[in-house]
């Protein structure tokens, strides 16, 4: 299977140690800038994202196209209002210098940011940029970056990621990418492909070239890996996928179909189900030592597993009780309680990174949902609905989900459209992610080391 | 074209309409048991064509003469009356024509979960397997796969659909789909 060679760019990531710059040390006038995003439905901030500024065009140039990616990704987040940059285009900007502040205030702009860009010698490009408070008149935040200039869209995430963090609390998830099946075709000819971007559509390639019918990718929380499902040689199996080189691994011989994996969150085992003469069960195999442990023992479809971010717990998704329900148990098997008690089926758990929650598809009454629920099954929230959306995915800082929703098919099998969609937490600010075109099953991957 | 000109006058439409029918069903009885070719006046000139049915044996004969495929109701692999009866002609054919292998394919509709209804896939198409087994089709010819959700042949999202994507197709290994 080494028919995808197309072995990703190494992120030649020369991430010179971010050097502080110095802060600012004022005395708080008032109450520090903040944006609290465990309440509902927030005002967004507005905030000045200046182009960067540099001595010559290119230098400029990247500066302009920094501040861009900054402002776009702190817009999709649902919390900033960037203005429109050309408000402020023709102001002249300086970093050496503490900004005029009463201009800011007139503009109604509560944060600042400003950047400079410099190529040096080593043919690298220097970012660096500074966060103000625009009202307390003090500098939040200032960082410096080297990189090679090809992978300047990375600084500018990273530097969206320090802004995000040092106003909400929370960290960021700009620096990241999204792993989906690109889909292409009509309903019974559909041709399904791996496809990678960055988390703001960019960068998009896909890694496998739809021969074989693909599904369900997800990340390694610590490796440039995907796990996934191939129905390479026409037997449906767990693969991993190196994005670096491109290889791809069939995990483990099992004598029947291998499917739903997931890695666990050390990245040091894969736990997914085997389906054996009209049996699925959970199993977990140790990437190292290729050992593989059963988890469950039931006549029952058992399948999606998740773990826990400790990897002490695993839920997963049965049918043991007569119809699709949500399951916890201890990540050795036992201790299986049932968590899913509402009205409908219940579906593809997936544990938040910060444990706190769980998400999942729900059924009812020829309707589709998205939903969080507590780990011991209370506080059941809906965040989506509609006809048909599926597979929930968590930002790694737990704040924002992933699904894709699709349109029902016409009676020719044409436009079952589909598409990527994000949104937070508080079941606002729902974004339809851009994909070049129909896309399914995303998983996103964490922050990139 | 006839027809179309015809069909101007709903009374004679009507008549047209039933003239059809019997060509039509004779056209979509597929299933039926008689392996003989059935044969029809051409159009042009009066001259006899006789279509010959498939071959004893093959692929077609068992999509034709048997029935290559039973049905599900939701998120069920329970086999219904129908179905049994399909087997049943099945393990007779897969009986008479030993050297055939077959893979039984298991899928679902597209109303579920995608992981869910790739084990629901398999579990349909095990009760497939298990009831030929035991009417007498040795275990080593059959293998299962689950499509899950994946190849639906009926298109559309209406439950129409959903009840004919819901099923299991029995192939002989080394035929073309």
């Amino acid at each position: 299977m080494n028919e995808h060679r197309m072995p990703l760019q190494r992120f030649c990531w020369i991430l010179a140690a971010a050097v502080l710059l110095h802060w600012t040390v004022v005395l708080p006038v008032r109450a520090e800038l903040r944006i609290d995003i465990t309440q509902g439905k927030v005002e967004p901030m507005p905030i000045a994202v200046t182009n960067f500024v540099g001595q010559t065009p290119e230098e400029n140039q990247f500066g302009k196209d920094l501040a861009k990616v900054i402002a776009a990704d702190l817009e999709r987040s649902g919390l900033f209002k960037p203005f429109d940059n050309r408000v402020f285009a023709k102001k002249k900007q300086s970093l050496n210098t503490i900004p005029r502040f009463g201009d800011w205030r007139i503009l109604q702009a509560q944060a600042l940011v400003q950047g400079r860009t410099q190529k040096v010698a080593d043919g690298r490009l220097r970012v660096e940029f500074r966060l103000w408070d625009v009202f307390a008149e003090k500098q939040m935040v200032g960082l410096a970056y080297f990189t090679i200039p090809s992978n300047w869209r990375r600084v500018s995430h990273i530097i969206a990621d320090a802004i995000y963090k040092r106003i909400t609390g929370e960290k960021g998830y700009f620096d990241t990418r999204v792993v989906y099946i690109a889909e292409t075709g009509a309903q019974n000819k559909r041709i399904k492909r791996l496809a990678i971007m960055d988390q703001d559509g960019e960068n998009h390639r896909f890694l496998t070239s739809g021969n074989n019918l693909v599904l369900t990718p997800r990340f390694s929380p610590t490796l440039q890996e995907i796990t996934y499902l191939s129905y390479y040689g026409n037997r449906p199996r767990v693969y991993i996928f190196n994005i670096d080189t491109g290889r791809q691994e069939v995990l483990g011989d099992f004598p029947g179909m291998t499917y739903a994996p997931r890695f666990s969150p050390d990245g040091k085992s894969v736990i997914m189900s085997m389906a054996k003469g009209g049996n699925s069960e959970i199993y977990v195999m140790d990437l190292r030592t290729r050992v593989v442990k059963r988890l469950t023992h039931h006549s029952a479809i058992d399948t999606s597993p998740s773990f826990s971010p400790d990897g002490k717990q695993v839920t997963f998704n049965s049918d043991r009780g007569g119809a699709q329900q949500l399951y916890v148990m201890g990540a050795n098997g036992r201790g299986v309680r049932r968590i899913s008690f509402g009205k409908g089926r219940y579906a593809t758990p997936v544990w938040s990174p910060r444990g706190d929650l769980i998400a999942f598809t729900k059924m009812r009454q020829g309707r589709f949902f998205i939903g969080v629920m507590r780990p011991d099954g209370t506080g059941e929230r809906l965040l989506a609905e509609d006809f048909s959306i599926e597979g929930p995915t968590w930002a790694p800082n737990g704040r924002v989900l992933m699904f894709y929703r699709q349109q029902p098919w016409d009676e020719k099998g044409q436009g079952g459209r589909s598409r990527l969609y994000s949104i937070d937490l508080t079941g606002h600010n729902e974004r339809e992610m851009i994909t070049p075109m129909d896309a399914a099953h995303p998983a996103w991957s964490p922050l990139i080391p | 074209m006839r027809f179309k000109i015809l069909g101007l006058f709903a009374a004679v439409a009507l008549v047209a309409a039933c003239e059809t029918a019997p060509d039509e069903s004779a056209a979509a009885s597929g299933a039926g048991t008689s392996a003989s070719g059935s044969t029809q006046m051409s159009s042009s000139g009066g001259t006899m064509a006789s279509r010959l049915g498939p071959i004893a044996g093959t692929a077609e004969d068992l999509v034709v003469n048997v029935g290559d495929r039973v049905f599900f109701d939701f998120d069920m692999h329970t086999l219904k009356p129908e179905a049994r009866k399909t087997l049943e002609k099945q393990a007779a054919w897969l009986k008479k024509f030993f050297v055939q292998k077959v893979t039984i394919e298991g899928h679902a509709d597209e109303r579920g979960t995608t992981e869910y209804n790739l084990g629901l896939g398999d579990r349909r198409a095990n009760a497939v397997k298990n009831y030929l087994v035991a009417l007498g089709v040795s275990p080593d010819r059959i293998r299962v796969i689950s499509y899950g959700e994946e190849r639906p042949v009926a298109l559309g999202s209406n439950e129409a659909a959903w009840a004919q994507n819901r099923r299991s197709v029995t192939k002989i290994v080394g035929a073309g789909s």
